[in-house]
């Protein structure tokens, strides 16, 4: 559940990297804190563990396929849920950096959705609750699977609001949310099948690993700093978002409106103005929500206006765009080889 | 996560290490200039397709002066594709309202932006797979803690990127060795999937604990020291600025349709 670039609008991306900035430098903190020395190469190595973990295959019981473990959840219950965070972080802007597995400005989205979730909700609220640091079979089988799922279906129904903040997917939201909460209800099966096997294979072979490891998760999570994070959380996601994507079609957009001061020389007259003007009417079409709502309320007499709202784009116009842009990339291309000769 | 995906990340890692002008570069000025196109890139309006192809040329030209091979890059975005492919496919199927007509077609908003989607796609990937090749994970991590990263995160991930290819080492042997024994074994059951995850995560575990005594052993005081001195210099500033210049004239200007129409003649 990596969200690309490709489907995230700015305001979403940037609110969601200043959410994550704010978590990863208070989870930074919190482990300096700690003064453990030994967390420093045990956070790296087990970084890597979870990419090593994911190139082993398991067969799922009952079915023909095949599942892997994900390494949020294992990773909070070895190092507590602050030194976990910035483990998950660090694997995931890894893999941003080497496979493309989601882009960079999702990259804030991504770690908040699969590490906030499994290590700041699931591990102290669920897992915990249900072991209550006891190792017993049947506890540790439940607590995995259910904080495994609860994690991931927070994480997968984040996704469906950020993608949905962003507009660019035209995907409902209920279909959306009925794609996404079944297949992550599996994923989050297979997540706890995967984590209590191991788990339970480590605290029997060797108990004090466990022990050892939890002197951080032992210091319990409070709930004042999660919660107040989950709101900043909320207010910067739900300002940002609702700021820039209902009165304007985005905030870059808005905010070079406003640098070139469009409306302040919209008097004047020139080639810079037609430009502009030229720039205007092409942001006029884009669909954009609150004024889609404030259109549908007054309907029934502005039937010009919706129909306005639809670019007409003239058959010259379009020809205009291919050729031009088949053109540019030509030249693009070119200049990329001419740069190589030299 | 297969072998061959490993074998990837060491390409990535020796591509980092050349010697071109872009890898000269100091890794704060790519950085901040790659996360300035991608914000641009998806700053366009969601049926935009011509005006995004000038910006091409950011990922074209850094990966000539990187003296990149393309084709690397392009097998990871074709991998990495189905993903925004899957959610973009939707559109067509959503949004069918005619916004335009070429040559008699009638082209609905949909198709016209998931087209958008794919270029954004190559366009975000290509450029963050850029920055990392002609940069390297290395200087990288350093040069993102000298931007304000805190010191235990970038640790993190110098730590993560050096013992990547250890550990994973370890957990292909394990395999290998498991392959063996077994013969045509599909896949694992849960019960050896544990023990042997288990197992890799042991040793995983005793490795850290280690590297932790040799680095105690070399005078480490909970403080890790990067010691990398890269300086800012003036070309730094003129490839941020010139870069970005051009970034905001081609989100003002569609450029791509300038050229079309001089080239057709002023139609419409």
């Amino acid at each position: 559940m990596h969200m690309a670039d490709a489907l995230i609008s700015p305001a979403v991306g940037g609110a969601l990297w200043m959410v994550t900035a704010g978590l990863i430098a208070y989870c930074a903190r919190k482990v300096k804190q700690t003064m453990n020395d030994r967390l420093v190469p045990m956070m790296g190595v087990l970084g890597a563990f979870i990419f090593a973990a994911q190139m082993i295959n398991f067969s799922i019981p009952g079915t023909g396929s095949s599942g892997h473990l994900g390494g949020g959840l294992i990773l909070t219950i070895l190092l507590g849920p602050h030194a976990a965070f910035l483990v998950i972080a660090s694997v995931l802007t890894m893999q941003a950096f080497f496979f493309a597995d989601g882009g960079l400005l999702a990259l804030g989205c991504n770690i908040f959705n699969l590490g906030f979730f499994p290590a700041f909700i699931a591990y102290p609220f669920i897992y915990r609750a249900i072991t209550r640091d006891e190792h017993g079979i049947l506890r540790a089988w439940l607590a995995a699977i259910v904080a495994a799922v609860v994690g991931l279906q927070l994480g997968a129904f984040s996704v469906v609001l950020e993608t949905k903040a962003s507009g660019i997917s035209e995907l409902p939201f209920s279909t959306f949310v009925l794609l996404m909460l079944p297949i992550h209800l599996a994923i989050g099966i297979i997540e706890g099948l995967a984590t209590a096997a191991v788990v339970l294979f480590v605290a029997h072979a060797r108990p004090e690993a466990m022990f050892a490891a939890q002197i951080e998760a032992n210091k319990s999570v409070t709930l004042a700093p999660v919660l107040i994070g989950l709101m900043v959380a909320a207010l910067i996601t739900g300002g940002a978002v609702s700021w820039f994507a209902s009165t304007h079609p985005d905030g870059l957009e808005w905010s070079i409106a406003k640098v070139t001061g469009k409306e302040e020389v919209s008097g004047s007259e020139g080639d810079l103005h037609a430009k502009l003007a030229h720039l205007q009417e092409k942001t006029a079409f884009l669909p954009d929500y609150s004024f889609k709502v404030l259109e549908s309320d007054a309907a029934t007499e502005t039937i010009p206006a919706t129909t306005k709202r639809w670019p007409v784009v003239s058959a010259g116009t379009s020809l205009a765009g291919i050729v031009g842009g088949l053109m540019t990339l030509g030249l693009a291309g070119l200049i990329g080889f001419a740069l190589k000769a030299r | 996560m297969g072998l061959g995906q490993w074998i990837e990340i060491g390409h990535m890692d020796e591509l980092g290490r050349m010697e071109s002008p872009v890898h000269r570069l100091d890794a704060r000025s790519k950085a901040l200039t790659t996360l300035v196109f991608i914000v641009v890139v998806m700053s366009f309006p969601r049926y935009e397709v011509s005006a995004l192809m000038p910006l091409f040329l950011y990922p074209f030209a850094i990966l000539s002066l990187g003296r990149i091979p393309p084709a690397c890059i392009v097998r990871k975005i074709l991998v990495a594709a189905p993903l925004a492919l899957v959610i973009g496919m939707f559109n067509p199927y959503f949004d069918r309202q005619p916004v335009a007509a070429v040559c008699g077609y009638v082209i609905s908003g949909g198709w016209l932006s998931f087209a958008s989607i794919i270029i954004r796609f190559t366009l975000t990937v290509g450029a963050a797979l850029a920055l990392v090749a002609c940069t390297g994970m290395d200087r990288l991590g350093a040069g993102l803690e000298r931007l304000g990263l805190p010191r235990v995160f970038a640790v993190q991930l110098l730590f993560l990127y050096r013992y990547l290819f250890v550990i994973a080492a370890e957990g292909s042997r394990m395999t290998r060795s498991l392959e063996l024994r077994s013969a045509g074994l599909q896949s694992l059951r849960l019960r050896v999937y544990g023990s042997l995850v288990g197992h890799l995560l042991l040793r995983s575990m005793d490795r850290a604990d280690r590297v932790y005594r040799a680095m105690v052993a070399r005078g480490f005081d909970g403080e890790i020291r990067v010691m990398r001195r890269t300086h800012f210099r003036w070309t730094d500033w003129m490839f941020m600025i010139g870069w970005t210049g051009f970034f905001i004239v081609a989100r003002l200007w569609n450029l791509a349709e300038l050229v079309g129409r001089w080239l057709t003649g002023g139609v419409s």
